[in-house]
């Protein structure tokens, strides 16, 4: 207690050079927060485009390593030797994918949907373009898929309604000047063929994306595939697309087929964010490094003009420990109060940024600064502040504790 | 009389290319109640033997007996915690804490010790000033105070946890002839009516007379044959 007291007295008697200390903390942790936000802002909304594009996770009829022959899986242990085989032919797509896919939504947190995806030559006015085709039940993409949102026109209801109805891109629909209710040929793998109507247009900003995909519902797709009641692939969401590495293996080992994550698919994409992580907090820490020399400069000068201060209070009785107290709590009222200040000044920038509209070069829309209101990085902004400041704080406290009282009282007299 | 300071074959050495010795072979004995005035030319060591009579300094040869307590072989906290207890320091400069007001400064020993509550560590302090004539002053800040009432705060914050010591290095060295005379007057009652033990160190002939013993230290040593004129 007295030595907050004699430190709240230091600090108020000296309010200019505490003030300037202060607005060191406050404008460090003001713009560790700002950039703090920004960065994973920026980070946040990578991510989602880059996930919200693909599913979290794809289960495909593939396996991740090749299966061995039954009579390995017999004896692991011994000698075999089979020459001249040739594995079984492996019926393509997933089996009994109704029962995979409600093994599958029995994991907690997640939606999936079923896919068949194959390629087909789409023919209008005597060009053609060779697309990908997937196969899906509207009402099962709606949770799994960003598409709906990416459609500019129709929706999908409408291929809902219509047996014979394909949604196509806003590339291919530009390039063969297509658009709702047009007519297009389909020609699949198997040979079959078939004119659909065109019901719904999407746009992702993706080129190849919007001139090659196309959805058909998943029973048209099976039978122009001529592939009746065959899924190939199985598409899931999850509630936390951070999981997906975690749920995907565990997928992967209820069903052996091979499962694969967003986050395995864009492995290098995520390196490249980590390496700029680093690089951002080193960045930001060494902002508030610099602010925390301000508290060590103060300090350093109360305890150079305070030694005579110092040496009353210990020869009448205060321990060193006491007098370390008096200058490490100074170092934490300076921090709390600038760490205070300086999130409600960084909430005031974050603000600031995110009303601000930039229009990207060769872009077409303003885009909004992503910022990201986490409320760790409020907590982290101020825990590091603090630290530093009591870093700052201890080496003058520590300077203090050792004055020896005679030293100063034989200089004095 | 019992004694309440003993110390016995006190050195003082202190290390470097070439040790200097400061103090050399003193004993000593402080009574209860014992006014007694330290004397000697510059730099014979006076200050030196006072800062250890004072605890504030370790002997490098000799021990020291506080009220029974021998306190060779303590470390810094322990010392410090017997100074809290049981010697109070004026020195030659006031050494009040500037911000704080008088009243405050006076506080700080009893707060640190925490043997009385906050209440009645402001009604023992107002006493104390009041005892020593400047409790009129007692909101104000050491910085409007004249140099006696400044000294004369020092020696009542010296007092705060009631010591069995007091300890002065040069009391009046800064001081006017009429207050050096009321400090002096001060320190002489207080052995008389509160039985404490005074130790000062001074060069003041005037002061060293209102002791009741006067003892010369020339380099180092007490001189035996010296006698106070």
């Amino acid at each position: 207690m007295i030595a907050l007291n004699i430190a709240w007295t230091h600090l108020t008697s000296r309010k200019r050079q505490t003030a300037v200390s202060l607005v060191g903390v406050v404008l460090g942790v003001a713009f560790f927060l700002a950039v703090l936000a920004l960065m994973r802002g920026s980070e946040k909304d990578f991510i989602a485009r880059l996930i919200d594009n693909s599913p979290h996770i794809t289960v495909s009829d593939e396996f991740r390593t090749a299966r061995l022959q039954p009579a390995r899986v017999r004896w692991p242990d011994d000698l075999v030797e089979i020459v001249g085989l040739r594995p079984k032919n492996e019926t393509r797509g997933i089996r009994g994918w109704r029962y995979r896919l409600g093994q599958i939504e029995s994991l907690p947190g997640l939606r999936a949907a079923p896919v068949l995806v194959g390629s087909a030559v789409l023919l209008f006015a005597g060009q053609e373009q060779g697309i990908s085709l997937s196969g899906i039940v509207p009402a099962r993409m709606r949770g799994v898929s960003t598409i709906e949102e990416k459609l500019v026109e129709g929706s999908l209801d409408d291929l809902e309604a219509n047996p014979g109805g394909i949604i196509i891109g806003a590339g291919l629909a530009e390039k063969f000047s297509l658009r709702r209710g047009s007519t297009v040929n389909l020609v699949a793998g198997g040979g079959s063929n078939r004119s659909l109507t065109v019901v719904a247009i999407f746009r992702t900003g993706n080129a190849g994306y919007d001139e090659s995909q196309t959805y058909v519902l998943l029973k048209r797709a099976q039978l122009l595939l001529g592939r009746p009641d065959r899924v190939n692939r199985f598409i899931i969401k999850l509630a936390d697309a951070s999981q997906a590495l975690l749920v995907a293996s565990r997928i992967e080992a209820m069903g052996t087929y091979k499962a694969v994550s967003w986050a395995e698919a864009s492995e290098d994409i995520l390196n490249v964010l980590f390496v700029r992580n680093v690089i951002m907090y080193s960045v930001v820490s060494a902002i508030l490094l610099v602010a925390s020399f301000g508290i060590y400069n103060t300090l350093s000068t109360i305890v150079m003009e305070k030694t005579r201060d110092i040496a009353i209070l210990k020869s009448v009785g205060f321990q060193a420990r006491d007098i370390r107290h008096i200058f490490v709590l100074e170092g934490l009222i300076v921090g709390t109060l600038g760490s205070v200040l300086g999130l409600l000044v960084g909430a005031g920038l974050m603000q600031l940024m995110a009303s601000v509209q930039i229009r990207p070069p060769g872009g077409t829309a303003m885009v909004n600064l992503p910022v990201w209101w986490g409320g760790e990085q409020f907590l982290m902004a101020a825990g590091f502040a603090l630290l530093s400041c009591l870093l700052a704080a201890w080496l003058p406290a520590r300077k203090a504790g050792r004055l020896h009282p005679v030293d100063i009282l034989r200089g004095a007299t | 009389m019992s004694v309440v300071l003993r110390a016995l074959g006190l050195h003082k050495i202190l290390a470097g290319d070439v040790p200097t010795t400061l103090i050399k072979g003193v004993d000593l004995e402080i009574s209860a109640g014992e006014f007694v005035c330290i004397m000697g030319p510059s730099g014979s060591g006076k200050s030196s033997l006072l800062y250890l009579l004072g605890l504030l300094d370790v002997p490098t040869h000799g021990t020291i007996e506080l009220d029974g307590v021998n306190t060779q072989g303590f470390n810094d906290a322990q010392l410090t915690q017997l100074r809290l207890e049981k010697l109070g320091f004026v020195f030659q400069f006031h050494f009040l804490l500037s911000e704080f007001s008088v009243l405050d400064n006076v506080c700080l020993p009893m707060r640190r010790l925490g043997r009385w509550p906050e209440a009645q560590c402001r009604e023992r302090a107002m006493s104390l000033l009041t005892r020593l004539g400047v409790a009129a002053q007692a909101s104000k800040l050491p910085s409007q105070l004249s140099g006696g009432q400044r000294q004369r705060v020092a020696v009542a914050r010296a007092l705060a946890n009631d010591p069995l010591l007091l300890l002065a290095d040069e009391p009046t060295g800064n001081l006017d002839t009429v207050a050096s005379a009321n400090v002096r007057q001060i320190l002489h009652d207080l052995t008389r009516e509160l039985g404490k033990s005074v130790i000062a160190v001074t060069h003041d002939p005037k002061f060293a007379a209102a002791a009741d013993r006067r003892i010369n230290v020339v380099d180092g040593q007490i001189d035996p044959d010296w006698q106070p004129l």
